[in-house]
């Protein structure tokens, strides 16, 4: 047989379509997202609004209806200084939300610089840094966060503080490890080699994805630290009553809980909403960022 | 030699059913016959479903992909009709198959002596220790030196090509009637392919074990096995024995095939590329799949799909235009 | 596989500086305050000279080193000071709670790996259905209830409603033991297992999508077998080391837990030394459960080093 002289051909379609680096579905498809935006968005509101959702006082007391179960005039009933517990719930809205989110800016900072820091520069920094986290991450975070909070008295500072104290670290080792596993890339070196300073390239170049990551692991770090909250004003470590605070009125509410078992069971149901919103918008915002990377 | 093939693929058709969605076909209408101690190789590239057609075989499909249509018979008997646990019980003695990347297809807690034993053991119902005996035996047969130390270690201290016959050694151990083989050399270094080729010519000739063997290299084909069937998009386009298709191709692909591989004897010739790409098999296109990148396609062929025919004593092909494409071969 | 232990000393080694580390922090806890211990301690009590007579009784007028060393010293000698509440040695009374607190968490341990294992691996068959989203759900929900309120749910339900179990207390004797802290080990286990079952779901899907149990189902194995003999033990290696981590949480946990169910263990220790203002106490405590947290950190490394014969821990890092 002889051979054929290569023939000219009509262009092949191109198979397949153009993959996105991003996630594969527009933010309003991504159920998780929508659904924490949703909640949160709806908290948020009930926060700023809380004064003009009811027509009670979360703190004044009225020891003529005590203890009233739910009514027309109490949808949720009354505490054992009378106010009115649904007023109260909504209240603790803003406490709780908004330490929640406020505690978390100064770890995320800390955190983020100094793992950023000792991933990026190594030596003994790096080493420096590792041993302070094992140190901290000896400690359980509730533990330490008691005790300092003890330690430094009762009250918002306090919470603030301790809750940085402790929280930093994980931020430290989650950008640390983002950071080593960046600088091996080609593009940084690449940077690095085009005369970039070091600066320009922790900002430019590995700062957007390593962030991302530290954001994601701050929306999942803000439902800890609002248990954190929660569970303080419980203990009666946290905001001084007569603040309504979710976690003081279940305290309150288990004393009565032969008799007004809801007493104690709705704020934690209102802990469990806030929870729900926040991890389905973390979930939906790490679809977002990374969806390559999902748990 | 039996009347009845060992096994038999007939129209045998693979793909992705989804609800709502319209189906994709992957192997379409596939159809070979392997006879006892036949070695059958099937050559196409990534993505012809060449892998896929085994995996049926060997009822191992990816989750998704289903049996569209088509029946396999192994020793006459329907695979998709007769009871699961029956089908199981035929993995191991009867059927048995060896996977490409042997780092990942050996299980990396388990020591390498324990996963060669572990198929006698439950299919043969050997003991503990005959089973190990027959372990350390197959690794001494597939070339594994010192053997009973080896037993005992993990995948992850063995190099490629001891991997690659502890896999051998373990699919062998029941002395199964066919050996599927997907892709066993391609992850592996030239000088150590070669050795493992032999190898399994070696003792699937001692057994009589049949083999289907599945790759994308020419070379490998020409080597271990007689007969072959070519794979382009889903179907079988070309098939024979394989001295004779490699000397004289009768299917256009596989002749692009051939032109575009290099070759020892002819160390000048021009290689040739087959222009454009391999189509998507969600956009299967009405005539022959291809024809988009045949140098020698008619109108017609865009229209009508060709299916395979017979254009020798023990050849068919899948070509409208055969005859007159192949007119100046010897018949 | 003994010498792939031999990362064991090594590790011990580098826990050193840590404990020294948790104990510069400990005592920097209570040394370091904004104003003087003794007034804390005092609280209500605190006259000028009482606080001068107590703050020379705890040595506080002394410079920091010198403090420092005096704690350091006296934790060699095994003395971690007096309570100021019970007037008893501390190291009596953390010895006296160690036993409960750690039955308590390897109740909740054993709990938790009960419900686990079975809805992670139920879940993962099949992924994406039903099961698969009714387990993610409560994974969900798990993480999102606050630990001492799921523990008065239980207490509201069980022992007030149905009156099954008891309101609280540790009781007499072992059974009473394990009676009595079945409750509060079931509050511990509900909030870990989202975080087992999420990583164990996820790397059995992994497992189960392997090319490893391809071979297996090639070789004819199925079912059960093939579950426990290539699956289980390949997709708990990451989960190990989770919950290894976990376990510091678990811990920490436990503190409001046994406050809830009135449990005398270490975390009722520590938050009624809280309440009472005793120092040396909260010291102890905080000093034990961060010793315990480095223990279980190299008993993780330990097992996972077992479990797995690729990991070689004296080449790499430690297994977080």
């Amino acid at each position: 047989m002889t051979a054929t002289p290569a023939p000219t051909l009509a262009p092949v379609k191109a198979a397949g379509r153009p993959v996105r680096s991003r996630s594969l579905r527009p933010w309003y498809r991504n159920g998780s997202l929508v659904a924490g935006m949703v909640i949160v968005g709806a908290l948020i509101l009930v926060a700023i609004f809380a004064p003009l959702l009811t027509s009670y006082s979360p703190t004044t007391q009225n020891l003529e209806a005590t203890l009233q179960g739910p009514s027309a005039a109490h949808w949720l009933g009354t505490d054992q200084f009378g106010r009115d517990v649904l007023t109260r719930l909504l209240w603790s809205t803003r406490v709780d939300l908004r330490i929640g989110f406020i505690a978390v800016l100064i770890p995320f900072v800390v955190g983020t610089i100094l793992g950023a820091l000792a991933g990026y520069f190594g030596g003994w920094l790096d080493t420096i840094v590792m041993r302070l986290v094992d140190i901290f991450f000896a400690f359980p975070f509730y533990v330490m966060v008691i005790v300092l909070v003890f330690v430094l008295g009762a009250g918002e500072t306090s919470i603030y503080l301790a809750i940085a104290t402790v929280s930093w670290v994980s931020y430290a080792k989650i950008v640390r490890g983002e950071v080593l596993v960046a600088k091996q890339q080609d593009y940084v070196m690449a940077a690095r080699l085009g005369g970039f300073s070091h600066l320009k390239v922790l900002a430019r170049h590995i700062g957007p994805n390593v962030l991302s990551q530290a954001i994601i692991y701050a929306m999942s770090d803000i439902v800890q630290d609002i248990m954190a909250i929660v569970t303080l004003g419980y203990l009666g470590l946290g905001i001084a009553p007569p603040t309504a605070e979710w976690g003081s009125m279940i305290a309150d509410g288990q004393q009565f809980i032969t008799t007004h078992w809801e007493q104690a069971t709705i704020p934690g149901l209102a802990v469990v909403v806030v929870s729900l919103g926040l991890s389905w918008l973390g979930d939906g915002l790490s679809d977002l960022l990374s969806p390559d990377r999902r748990k | 030699m039996s009347e009845t093939p060992l096994l038999s693929v007939r129209n045998l058709s693979l793909g992705v059913q989804r609800k709502g969605r319209p189906t994709t076909v992957i192997v379409d209408d596939v159809s070979f016959d392997v006879a006892e101690g036949e070695r059958f190789g099937i050559v196409g590239e990534s993505g012809s479903g060449k892998s896929l057609t085994l995996r049926a075989i060997a009822n191992l499909l990816p989750a998704g992909v289903s049996v569209l249509s088509g029946a396999i018979h192994y020793r006459g008997q329907d695979l998709q009709t007769m009871p699961a646990k029956s089908r199981r019980r035929l993995a191991g003695p009867e059927i048995a198959m060896i996977f490409q990347e042997p780092m990942t297809a050996l299980n990396p807690v388990m020591r390498v002596g324990d996963q060669i034993a572990e198929s006698p053991r439950r299919n043969l119902g050997l003991s503990k220790s005959a089973a190990m005996d027959l372990a350390i035996d197959m690794m001494r047969k597939t070339g594994i030196p010192d053997p009973a130390r080896r037993a005992r270690s993990y995948p992850h201290e063995l190099s490629g090509g001891l991997r690659q016959r502890i896999m051998i050694a373990m699919a062998l151990s029941c002395s199964p009637r066919l050996l599927l083989c997907d892709e066993p050399t391609t992850a592996l270094d030239v000088t150590v392919q070669l050795q493992v080729l032999r190898l399994l010519e070696q003792l699937c000739e001692d057994t009589e074990t049949a083999l289907v063997f599945v790759t994308h290299d020419l070379g490998v084909v020409n080597q271990t096995c007689r007969e072959l069937g070519v794979m382009y998009a889903g179907e079988i386009v070309e098939r024979g024995r394989v001295k004779d298709v490699f000397a004289d191709p009768r299917h256009p692909y596989t002749k692009g095939l051939l032109d575009s591989a290099p070759d020892f004897d002819q160390p000048d010739r021009e290689l040739v590329a087959i222009p454009g790409f391999a189509p998507n098999l969600a956009d299967r296109p009405d005539g022959c799949p291809f024809e988009p990148r045949c140098a020698f396609a008619v109108e017609h062929c865009a229209t009508a799909r060709p299916t395979l025919a017979k254009v020798l004593p023990g050849r068919e092909a899948a070509c409208f235009e055969t005859a007159r494409i192949f007119q100046g071969a010897t018949a | 596989m003994l010498h792939r232990l031999r990362f064991i000393p090594g590790r011990i080694l580098q826990a050193i500086p840590v404990a020294l580390g948790v104990s510069i922090l400990v005592f920097l806890m209570s040394h370091l305050l904004p104003g003087n211990p003794a007034v804390a301690i005092l609280g209500n009590h605190a006259t000028p000279a009482n606080v001068a007579t107590l703050s020379k009784h705890l040595g506080l007028d002394k410079p920091l080193w010198d403090q420092y060393w005096l704690f350091i010293s006296h934790l060699f000698q095994g003395d971690l000071g007096q309570s100021l509440t019970y007037q008893q040695p501390v190291v009596s009374l953390v010895f006296a709670a160690v036993p409960v607190t750690l039955s308590l968490v390897l109740y909740a341990l054993v709990l938790s790996l009960i419900i686990s294992v079975p809805l992670a691996g139920w879940a993962a068959t099949r992924p994406g259905r039903a099961r698969d989203l009714a387990v993610r759900a409560y994974t969900l929900l798990g993480q999102g209830m606050p630990q001492f309120w799921v523990g008065i749910m239980l207490i509201l339900l069980l022992a007030v409603r149905l009156q099954i179990f008891p309101v609280g207390g540790y009781g007499q004797t072992p059974t009473d033991h394990l009676y009595y802290l079945f409750l509060p080990a079931l509050t511990l286990a509900i909030s870990m297992c989202p975080t087992i079952i999420r990583s164990l779901r996820a790397s059995t899907i992994q497992v189960l999508g392997s090319e490893y149990v391809g071979t297996a189902r090639s070789k004819g194995i199925a079912g059960a077998s093939l579950f426990r003999v290539h699956v289980l033990r390949n997709a708990a290696i990451p989960t190990v080391s989770i919950v290894g981590v976990n376990l510091g949480y678990l811990v920490g946990g436990s503190l409001v837990i046994e406050h809830v169910f009135a449990i005398p263990g270490l975390g009722s220790l520590m938050i009624n030394a809280i309440f009472a203002r005793d120092f040396p106490t909260i010291q102890g405590v905080a000093l034990f459960v961060a010793l315990f947290v480095v223990i279980v950190g190299i008993l993780t490394d330990i097992v996972y080093t077992l479990l797995d014969p690729r990991v070689d821990l004296a080449n790499t890092e430690a297994v977080r």
